[in-house]
């Protein structure tokens, strides 16, 4: 068997290994259409930072088709499909590939015509930087404003504005001055930041690669020597730790881990870590990958998870930092690309697949649609393909998120048509909801412990030496017996009677004390159906809805019944119990 | 110029400096980056489809996409089979490999043949290239993959090689027939992908596509992963046939008045034995291949007749139901 180990004498190559191996990504869209000269500049690239091999020029030198009025039709370089060659457009995103010295990159070359909305957004979705073709000659146009707005929807936090066909305008600093100051004000209007303006030509290959001498009023970098500079700014930008499970490694009864990619953030060997949506701790007790068990993981690597207790835990649930979790909410304000010639419709049911997890959801309503071609927003009853709105989403269960703007992973979704499995558009979200129009609060996870509580969950578990529940009843007479009877058993119960609280909601009421680590009794004859889904959400496996049983207030082992439902609720026995 | 400079300091919108600074410590290199996303797809794969497959060509990307696999399910073993589409024309020495390393690693191996095609004396001469490829790799990929019932094929293939599968989507979806709809593909934003089919449907699923050929090589070289030897220059008996080097390694495949000479060569890229070229090379170790790659100027499917038929014939071949 042939081993692929035997360096090269020479330093030489380990000296490009270790340039190789230390390069990083930077992923970066680029839109405009045929005639803004993008894909010109695409194969410029390509070309000139030696990545077009020699038979794959030939083959272009004897294609029919040359709609360039080079010698070279750059653009046949990115247009792979049949039926772009022959009608002259870029029909679908494509993704091309070049390496300097410093970085590797991935160009997702998205169309300018057709369908610009759905595929720029596909470009842009993974993208750190775009690079926006302005033609020298016609200034700023409609899709320009278009592709920044496309771009800045999608959270690309640079922008590089390639002022081209800068050979056509004589190379003329004046023209390139105002074209940059247009360009900004625009920025700044849709809040971008990073913003560079370079005045290039394409074709003549001028500040593409190196710095042109016929633009000596220009003192900034050329087109590569920014891309290879521009700082890697799509990462997450929250610190925050999440990691969405996608699936459970279980070789053999003594191995038990949680596979996935770091969404945000680190983890440390030791971390406490809140496992939703059962809102249980644990520790990192190893990180686990092929290569051997590392002390820590941070985003995006892919790594696989030990916790210290066996909690319940499965694909699409995450595991996030206990001090800072995400939104738990089954709704929110989105923004939404419609990708079908299917229209949305308000109250239609959908597929919603976030992170790993698939639930049932659906557009609970419109609240307004975005006029693409003036970004003023305007009323809308459905949306057509190619359109962007902002919408209500509603799900069957929750979801966790963070918004888009600060986590990409975890602040976007995809809606599915759940009868012909069809991608119907893609959504980021904003902020959560409250569950209905006249609840004050928008956060349905209660007021738990602050950040920073100096006394971790755990920590008053032990000390209680059992964990804390929910038990609801529509009885208050049995609840009253249960808390009792509960208590006997050596568990802090307490009772919250829906009727009998007032100076706290009944809902902050066994919010505070199931954070406080009690064994709550919740007593309420007319339990809303959105009131139980809260219930779900804080206590997770730890809520047990009493009404399930046909339990009443005379029966003498209601307690031993009701404890029954949790697998444990001691904190001394739970590693057996499993 | 001066408002850029300024511009280019500040932060994307709605964050300060300090935290665009934080991430910087905790960086990733683009082989690392690229390894936890094909990582990340094999594992959303698994867990979504009730029957996946690795298509295992033997190949250089074969044998780096079933090292991600065995990374995707450490310590567990991987958990779907391999499925090798033999045409019978592959190379002895791929068949050793392939039998040897798949046994070491403790994978499930399943080869498949069209018996009833080469029963009927399917050859590349006779049948061409184009017709001989439809009944031995695509016929006999889509007739395995059915026997087999699987729903979800990874296959090794990158975005790099070649302009019609730069298009195509990491879940790429294909209809009861096994064929793909270059112009109706799903949308494929962010890493959410949609593994909905309905029964006979599939989605061959490609975690290398965003990988170019330098990338597999400077893995196959950081972490060691065997490779076939053919991959390394020695001296062949060789044919020179319509431009391109051709290994013989038996005598019955010589074309009349034919005759084999020496030299010193290699293959860049794996397939039959009789439309896959070898090239004149010296490198014999990975380091020497890699440099030998930097410095050459000719892409690696150019040896292999099956894209050069016609413009545009992958893209044909993929309609069809080809890899």
């Amino acid at each position: 068997m042939a081993h692929a180990a035997s360096a090269v004498e020479s330093g030489a190559f380990e000296l490009f290994l270790k340039q190789n191996l230390s390069k990083d990504l930077l992923r970066f869209t680029t839109a405009g259409s045929v005639d803004d000269g993008k894909s010109t500049l695409i194969g410029r690239l390509l070309h000139d930072s030696k990545a077009v091999y020699e038979d794959q020029l030939a083959s272009i030198k004897k294609s029919r088709i040359n709609r360039s009025t080079g010698p070279v039709d750059f653009s046949l370089l990115t247009d792979g499909l049949r039926a772009e060659r022959e009608q002259g457009i870029t029909i679908d995103v494509g993704y091309r590939y070049f390496a300097t010295a410093k970085r590797k990159f991935i160009i997702a070359d998205t169309p300018g015509h057709e369908q610009y909305t759905r595929n720029m957004a596909t470009g842009a979705s993974t993208a750190d930087l775009a690079v926006i073709l302005v033609d020298g000659t016609k200034g700023l146009l409609p899709q320009t404003l278009r592709h920044a707005y496309i771009s800045s929807l999608l959270g690309i936090p640079s922008i590089l504005a390639a002022i081209n066909k800068m050979d056509l305008v004589d190379y003329s600093k004046e023209r390139f001055l105002e074209l940059e100051e247009e360009f900004f004000s625009l920025a700044e209007q849709l809040g971008i930041g990073n913003v560079q303006c370079i005045p290039v030509s394409a074709l003549a290959g001028d500040n593409i690669i190196e710095r042109s001498e016929r633009t000596p009023w220009y003192s900034g970098p050329s087109l590569l020597e920014h891309l290879e500079a521009v700082p890697h700014a799509a990462a997450p930008r929250t610190k925050s730790f999440r990691f969405p499970v996608q699936y459970v490694v279980r070789p053999d009864a003594n191995f038990r881990g949680f596979a996935g990619q770091v969404a945000s953030g680190v983890v440390r060997l030791g971390d406490v870590v809140t496992a939703l949506p059962s809102g249980r701790q644990s520790r990192i007790q190893s990180i686990v990958t092929y290569d051997g068990q590392l002390a820590e993981a941070f985003a995006p690597m892919s790594v696989t998870l030990q916790l210290e207790d066996e909690i319940d835990l499965s694909r699409g649930d995450m595991l996030v930092q206990q001090d800072s979790l995400p939104h738990v909410a089954k709704r929110c304000e989105a923004t939404v690309v419609w990708m079908h010639a299917q229209p949305l419709s308000a109250g239609q049911n959908y597929l919603i697949k976030q992170t790993s997890r698939q639930v049932r959801g659906k557009i609970t309503k419109i609240i307004h649609r975005v006029d693409i071609k003036s970004l003023e927003p305007e009323p809308a009853e459905q949306l057509q393909m190619n359109d962007i709105a902002t919408v209500e989403l509603e799900t069957s269960r929750p979801l966790f998120f963070d918004a888009y703007r600060q986590n990409r992973t975890t602040g976007s979704f995809i809606i599915i048509d759940p009868l012909t499995n069809a991608t119907l558009g893609a959504g980021m979200i904003q902020a959560p909801l409250p569950r209905s129009a006249d609840r004050r609060s928008a956060d349905p996870l209660p007021p738990v412990q602050s950040p920073e509580s100096p006394v971790a969950n755990i920590e008053r578990y032990q000390r209680h030496g059992h964990y804390p529940a929910i038990y609801s009843t529509s009885q208050p007479a049995l609840a009253k017996r249960l808390e009792r009877q509960i208590f006997e058993e050596g568990f802090e119960a307490i009772v919250v009677d829906a009727s009998q609280v007032s100076l706290l909601s009944a809902r902050d009421s066994w919010a505070i004390l199931y954070t406080a680590g009690f064994v709550v009794i919740y007593a309420n004859p007319s339990l809303e159906p959105e009131e139980r889904v809260e219930l779900e959400t804080v206590a997770g496996g730890r809520y047990f809805d009493l009404d399930t049983l046909n339990l009443s207030a005379e029966d003498a082992d209601a307690a031993r019944q009701v404890l029954l439902l949790a697998e444990s609720l001691w904190t001394a026995n739970e590693r057996q119990e499993y | 110029m001066q408002v850029s400079q300024e511009l280019f300091r500040g932060a994307a919108p709605g964050i300060g400096l300090s935290e665009v600074a934080v991430s910087t410590k905790h960086k990733l290199s683009h082989l690392k980056v690229l390894e936890a996303e094909s990582i990340y797809i094999l594992r959303e794969a698994v867990a979504e489809f009730a029957r996946p497959v690795m298509l295992y060509s033997i190949g250089k990307d074969s044998s780096v996409m079933l090292r991600l696999a065995q990374k995707a399910f450490y310590p567990g073993k991987i958990p779907f089979p391999l499925l090798h589409v033999d045409t019978s024309y592959k190379f002895p020495e791929m068949i050793e490999f392939r039998d040897q390393y798949t046994k070491e690693i403790g994978a499930e191996l399943i080869v498949h043949q069209n018996h009833e095609a080469l029963a009927a004396g399917a050859n590349p001469f006779a049948l061409g290239t184009q017709k001989c490829c439809g009944q031995l790799k695509t016929k006999s990929l889509l007739d395995a993959l059915g026997e087999g019932g699987f729903d979800a094929a990874f296959g090794g293939a990158r975005r790099d090689e070649e302009k019609s599968r730069a298009k195509e989507r990491i879940y790429s979806f294909r209809d009861a027939q096994g064929q793909w709809d270059p112009k109706n593909q799903r949308p494929e934003l962010w890493n959410i992908f949609n593994s909905r089919i309905d029964k006979g449907e599939s989605i061959r699923i490609f975690p290398l596509s965003n990988w170019t050929e330098l990338d597999v090589w400077l893995y196959i070289h950081t972490e060691n992963i065997p490779i076939v030897p053919l991959y390394f220059a020695k001296e062949r008996e060789v044919v020179v046939r319509g431009g391109s080097i051709v290994v013989i390694t038996s005598p019955n495949q010589l074309l009349p008045g034919e005759k084999t000479q020496r030299m010193s060569c290699r293959m860049r890229s794996l397939g039959c034995m009789p439309c896959t070229g070898a090239i004149r090379s010296y490198a014999c170790t990975v380091p020497e291949i890699i440099e030998e790659m930097i410095s050459f100027r000719r892409s690696e499917r150019e040896n292999r007749a099956i894209d050069h038929d016609e413009e545009g014939s992958m893209e044909m071949k993929k309609r069809e139901g080809y890899f």
